[in-house]
């Protein structure tokens, strides 16, 4: 089991629907860009299919027991929360606790998992630093080693990018793209169109309880798309690194 | 009670109902009872208010104001001063003759009751909250009357105090006496039945209670004597 | 220094348990004092030790450790450093529970009615907190929860004593609201023992849960932690210790607010780390607050809630000063 397969999906909010029967599979060694303006419905698609809201039709996910799905997938919510002043090190640590059983200390197997998250995202000088006193965007690269340190077959991460400057922004796709190619599935939302162009090997675009269009981000970033859905206009190129991708305008 | 001519009493106070401290319960529930208050005293327009020293003090100047003349009388506190209250509220209530027949009665009873005694045996009041009553007290008068020591007394005390449990025990008493305990229940009274009370208690075939016959300075003191007096020559 | 944290606060405890058993109005010269304790040899002397002495010894044990670990469980849950039994009105419902079965004699039909009705009285007010300060147990609400739930509590205890048949009655609602240990006996340990120990067992079990709520509940849900579970171990086991504990002693206030804060930078503000320690903090602090009252008052029934607010009050106005500064 290393991918996500939704179907027939459907999450209502009060009395209507956010997303409306929808089917999705994703695959190992994927990494998808989660793509839709503001209230389409990105949050609540993988927080629903994670199991932590109600939702009909299926999810794989939601379908496993906790504990089992706690080994499956990490998850990076969008609320960066860290309600103690613990180190840098100690919060990265708690990515290995659904490995744990009752009463068991971190093991060798687990401080590779934790040492390794910490060189990912760049945090050997942060180790010992208390995580409360960094900066936003040194606290999301910290939470972001939590999930990595997870070491899942899957990885879900809700905007990841938010927050971080553009090295660090670069930094994470890279990470997450390798992530992919070593095997695991990567599900991301993001707004930086430009960033899911260049490292995306899927885009899913979802729009009006639905999805809009799904497709390798050079199929699916279409002039057209981004005109309908995101209401812009963007200078779409071929550069030497990559597709570039910049909106210049709205419609 | 004892001294008023019927119909002379109109109201007495709500007390005089209650179990725990009244001495004539029977006889006063024959009378109407307040609750010291100034209105509704003031309603019943009584010739004369008989009022304790304890009596709040605005109650009392309410009253007064009010034309209502109000006599106070002091707490007894030794089983001497019990004739003289009863002198006074005799003059008070204009039944002289009538109060020096129970003084006399009172002073005769006493006398015969207060025989000489060894006082070895020593005995201690613990009432709720550890309070108990040293020297000057009237509960001491009593129990000295009856033949015991008392362990208060021992312990320095003068008039009503609280003495800590531990040093009640460590003073180890012959007898405790122990107060009477109310209905409802108290977190103050729990320490009439602690364990290490229940064990000093246990040392004497007899136990006793102080109940309502130990709190006013009334001839009725003398039934509580009585009572020790047996206590003391069964126990010894 | 982490690492000797909780030996330190072992030997620290035992260290004033000892001290609470030599100190008291008797005046025991300790060598007579230990000798009656431990061989019985003097009627006297072991009587005041056996019965009067190492019940308050335990029961300021068994009473600070519950109220310590049941604030640092409940910060742990709501995130929230202000969080604590007597200040969110847990300590004072327990107190009404106790109060109203005392008063209608139901405590007398039954050992466990006593400390039963507490922990119910606790675990209602749990129930309301957690209901209206929401999931993630926002300061100001949490406060203005924990007045309300104090105020009301705190009106009907004086009520229903006021209503007593019993004179005494009416006077002890400062020790319902305030805490005491004295004149307690061994009953009051057995019956505080279990609920307090069953308790501790579940709320330390779920140290790593607290752990995982670090990082909010949606990241502690994806690691594995059940929260609806954890809510209600929650919920059983700081009734339980609180209902118990306020049962024999009364609502002693801010124990949980300054233990944990204390002792949070010492264990590296880990969640599952401060439980234990806080239970041995709560410890020291209710076994120095009850010597401390022995000593300025002797010969009185100084209240341990007078002494625990004196040092909890400044500390709580520092601590809203402080998550007021950080916006929260």
């Amino acid at each position: 089991m290393s991918g996500l397969a939704l179907t027939d999906f459907s999450v209502a909010r009060g009395p209507c629907d956010v997303l409306q029967g929808l089917s999705l599979q994703l695959g190992a060694g994927e990494c998808v860009g989660l793509l839709g303006p503001n209230g389409a419905g990105k949050t609540t698609l993988m927080r629903a299919a994670l199991g932590l809201m109600a939702h009909r039709g299926g999810s794989s996910l939601s379908a496993l027991p906790l504990a089992e799905r706690a080994k499956t997938v990490a998850w990076l919510p969008q609320a960066r929360e860290i309600a103690w002043p613990v180190t840098v090190e100690t919060l990265i640590a708690l990515g290995r606790l659904p490995h744990l059983g009752a009463g068991m200390k971190p093991g060798a197997q687990d401080q590779a998992a934790i040492d390794s998250a910490i060189s990912r995202m760049g945090l050997e000088a942060f180790r010992t630093r208390v995580a409360t006193q960094l900066s936003g965007g040194e606290q999301a690269r910290v939470l972001i080693a939590r999930a990595l340190a997870q070491d899942t077959p899957m990885l879900m991460v809700d905007e990841p990018a938010a927050g971080l400057d553009p090295a660090h922004q670069i930094t994470l796709m890279e990470v997450l793209a390798a992530e992919a190619r070593a095997g695991r599935m990567v599900l991301g939302s993001m707004h930086d169109l430009g960033l899911a162009a260049r490292y995306c090997t899927r885009v899913v675009v979802l729009w009006r309880g639905g999805i809009a269009a799904d497709g390798p981000p050079a199929q699916v970033l279409t002039p057209e798309l981004l005109a309908r859905v995101f209401q812009i206009r963007a200078h779409i190129a071929d550069g030497p690194d990559g597709p570039i991708l910049q909106p210049v305008g709205v419609v | 009670m004892i001294l008023a001519e019927p119909g002379q009493l109109i109201s007495i106070s709500r007390i005089s109902h209650d179990p725990n401290v009244s001495v004539m319960l029977e006889e006063a529930r024959r009378y109407p009872i307040n609750y010291g208050q100034g209105e509704e005293v003031f309603r019943l327009s009584p010739d004369l208010v008989l009022a304790g020293a304890f009596t709040s003090s605005y109650t009392v100047g309410l009253l007064r104001r009010l034309g209502v003349e109000v006599a106070q009388l002091p707490i007894a506190n030794s089983l001497d001063a019990i004739p003289g209250n009863i002198r006074e509220v005799g003059l008070l209530l204009g039944r002289e003759v009538e109060a020096e027949v129970v003084v006399a009665q009172f002073e005769a009873d006493l006398a015969s009751l207060r025989a000489d005694r060894d006082r070895a045996t020593r005995a201690a009041l613990h009432y709720a909250n550890n309070y108990t009553s040293g020297e000057n007290s009237l509960a001491h008068e009593i129990l000295t009357a009856a033949g015991f020591a008392n362990i208060a007394a021992e312990a320095g005390l003068s008039g009503g105090g609280t003495l800590a449990m531990e040093r009640l025990v460590m003073l180890m008493p012959d007898l405790v006496i122990s107060g009477q305990p109310y209905p409802g229940a108290s977190r103050s009274e729990e320490v009439l039945r602690h364990p290490a009370m229940e064990v000093l208690r246990d040392r004497h075939a007899a136990h006793a209670l102080a109940d309502a016959e130990w709190v006013c300075g009334t001839p009725a003191v003398l039934r509580a004597i009585a009572r020790l007096v047996d206590l003391h020559e069964g126990g010894s | 220094m982490t690492r000797a944290l909780l030996p330190l606060l072992g030997v620290t405890v035992a260290v004033l348990f000892a001290a609470s058993l030599m100190i008291g109005p008797a005046g025991l010269a300790p060598v007579q004092a230990l000798s009656a304790l431990i061989r019985g040899d003097a009627l006297a002397e072991t009587l005041v030790m056996r019965e009067i002495r190492l019940p308050r010894a335990i029961l300021a044990v068994l009473v600070g450790a519950a109220l310590g670990l049941a604030g640092a469980a409940l910060q742990g849950y709501l995130r929230n450093p202000l969080a604590e039994p007597g200040l969110i009105g847990v300590s004072g419902s327990a107190a009404l529970g106790a109060v109203l079965a005392l008063q209608s004699g139901f405590a007398a039909l039954h050992v466990l009615a006593l400390p039963g009705a507490a922990l119910l009285g606790a675990v209602l007010a749990v129930l309301v907190i957690l209901a209206l300060a929401g999931p993630r147990g926002g300061s100001i609400t949490l406060i203005l929860a924990g007045i309300a739930v104090s105020a009301l509590a705190g009106a009907l205890t004086s009520l229903v004593l006021n209503l007593s048949p019993n004179p005494f009655a009416a006077s002890e609602i400062v020790f319902w609201m305030m805490g005491s240990l004295q004149d307690r006996s061994m009953t009051h340990v057995w019956l505080a023992v279990p609920f307090i120990a069953l308790g501790a067992m579940v709320l330390l079990a779920q140290g790593r849960k607290f752990d995982a709520l670090t990082l909010g509940e949606d990241a502690a849900a994806s690691m594995g932690v059940h929260l609806g579970r954890l809510r209600l171990a929650l919920v059983l086991g700081v009734a339980s210790m609180v209902g118990a504990a306020t049962a024999v002693a009364g609502a002693i206030g801010f124990v949980g607010l300054v233990v944990p804060h204390i002792l949070r930078p010492l264990v590296g503000a880990q969640p599952s780390r401060l439980l234990p320690a806080s239970a041995l903090g709560g410890a020291v602090l209710v076994l120095m607050a009850d010597i401390a009252v022995r000593v300025i008052l002797p010969t009185r029934d100084l209240k341990l809630g007078v002494l625990t607010a004196i040092v909890g009050a400044p500390l709580f106005l520092h601590l809203i000063y402080k998550t007021r500064a950080q916006g929260l």
